[in-house]
């Protein structure tokens, strides 16, 4: 017999908003995180706008010590440590340097490239003969486990402790690892996320690319325009989402608060064979990837009341969409409504299926769809396939939202679907 | 510089690595850094950087090898400090 898994805590720290209230307050009011960053032009990119936490010194020091703080040069796993110790304090349980290690308790916590900034100074040095420089403090930054032994350390955790990666998948895939780690009875709570570090040095090769938009540099906030017909490029974000996994049985057994469960989800490949490459999707597997999910959930496709889609807002927004029609067989009028978080925090890229989750989440918990904004003129290849009003352009209160199917695909031609419930005891 | 004055100095490189407050109170030229100022060994590379960085000096492989506690850690310095 399966476990039951629900979320029983949040973390996150997105461009338009650090920690769950500022986060919850920014989605519901269409509120976007893109700002110019003068920096990007300096070094002559053609995106010169993106999404990055707002963390001042101060908020940094309740999160990590003085001395975890010196020679820390690391926004990924900063995101990573906020949202994670978040989440982890959001669903009851205590943060204490002293306390016994937790053996039913782990962590799946995901990141695309781990430090890059931190790699970039490590590398100065070492060019210049100056290796004895770089100190304790470079490996367990650079390592790509970074993020997942950080949150160890500080939460004491002693069940499974990784980090997955899989490009922009790895928040939605870190989930349905720790998912499935619990649903088979080998942890009681898994600590599951995604983050990425922010700034040029991981937003440099996307930006070489020509796949993020140079058409917005003097109006960030409207620059991010999933599923619109002026879309013209995804704008690169930057943060960490983070959800607390558990058993149904430990969260009832502590009296924990629940934001919803998981039903159940699918990973797969497309192999970069038929239309995949590394760069675009194979759309047989993504419509498999989706019909596994919701297999796998054991719900019918039609029993889904929302999308909360990948659509980064370049070219292939509309064949999202047409997969998710052919993957649920609906369309038009009958197709669930369907919004892109991207479109306020631009794109999070490791990070973005766990902040993209966690925004789901919310939505279920309290009983709203967050607006998509930036997509007043829906894309025609869109409006051919299913109803604009399935685009919620502004906030809807709603309590009969109660499945919520959340996908995300990456480079390398791989996909990652969840299927989320709201919890009705 | 006397003992006391490099004593005071070496004490606020260390500061930030320490683990026991009251190893750290009590630190003396007897103290050895693992046992009574419970510093993480990892952090040990650390703490002979930032040596070098305030003292302008530089320590090679076999005197960081004996820098475990603060008498081996001041004579060290007061040795590279006379030949600077």
């Amino acid at each position: 017999m399966n476990n039951r898994v629900v979320i029983t805590g949040l973390g996150v720290a997105a461009p338009n908003g650090v920690g769950i209230g500022n986060f919850t307050h920014a989605i519901k009011n269409g509120i976007s995180g893109i700002r110019f960053f003068p920096e990007l032009q300096e070094l002559r990119f053609s995106c010169c706008i993106g999404g990055i936490p707002l963390v001042p010194e101060d908020l940094k020091q309740q999160y990590l010590s003085p001395l975890q703080l010196k020679n820390f040069n690391s926004s990924g796993i900063l995101y990573g440590c906020m949202a994670g110790m978040d989440a982890w304090k959001d669903a009851g349980l205590p943060v204490n340097e002293y306390s016994n290690t937790d053996w039913d308790s782990g962590t799946v916590f995901g990141t695309g490239s781990s430090s890059v900034e931190k790699l970039r100074e490590s590398f100065y040095k070492i060019d210049t003969g100056q290796v004895k420089a770089l100190g304790s403090s470079a490996v367990p930054q650079t390592m790509a486990s970074g993020i997942s032994a950080y949150l160890s350390g500080i939460l004491g955790l002693g069940n499974l402790v990784t980090t997955n990666s899989s490009a922009c998948c790895t928040g939605t895939e870190a989930i349905l690892m720790g998912f499935e780690r619990i649903q088979s009875g080998k942890a009681k709570r898994m600590l599951t996320g995604g983050c990425s570090d922010a700034g040029p040095y991981i937003w440099g090769g996307f930006d070489a690319m020509k796949v993020m938009t140079y058409k917005h540099n003097t109006t960030p906030e409207k620059a991010s325009r999933p599923m619109s017909a002026t879309a013209s490029g995804f704008v690169p974000g930057s943060g960490a989402g983070a959800l607390l996994l558990e058993s149904l049985s430990s969260a009832t057994a502590r009296g924990a608060k629940i934001y919803g469960e998981i039903l159940g989800g699918a990973m797969n490949a497309g192999g970069q064979r038929g239309s995949g490459t590394m760069t675009a999707p194979n759309s047989e597997a993504v419509q498999r990837c989706i019909k596994q999910a919701v297999a796998n959930a054991a719900i019918h496709a039609d029993e889904i009341d929302l999308v909360n889609g990948h659509l980064t807002a370049t070219t292939k927004d509309a064949e999202e969409i047409n997969n998710w029609c052919v993957a649920l067989n609906r369309k038009g009028n009958d197709f669930p409504y369907i919004h892109a978080l991207k479109a306020m925090t631009g794109h999070c890229l490791g990070a973005a299926g766990a902040i993209e989750s966690v925004a789901a989440l919310l939505g279920l918990h309290e009983g709203f769809i967050f607006p998509s904004i930036n997509c007043e003129d829906v894309h025609p290849d869109i409006t051919a396939l299913i109803n604009t009003e399935k685009i919620p352009q502004k906030f809807i209160e709603t309590n009969t939202l109660q499945v919520i199917a959340k996908a995300s695909f990456g480079f390398g031609d791989v996909n990652s679907c969840i299927i989320f419930k709201k919890y009705n005891g | 510089m006397t003992t006391e004055a490099l004593l005071e100095k070496l004490k606020g490189i260390v500061k930030p690595y320490v683990k026991s407050e009251a190893g750290f109170m009590n630190m003396t030229e007897d103290s050895d850094f693992l046992n009574d100022l419970k510093i993480n060994s990892a952090n040990l590379v650390d703490v002979i950087l930032d040596i070098e960085n305030e003292f302008d000096i530089v320590i090679d492989n076999d005197s960081m090898e004996k820098m475990l506690n603060v008498k081996a850690a001041l004579d060290i310095i007061r040795t590279k400090l006379s030949i600077k």
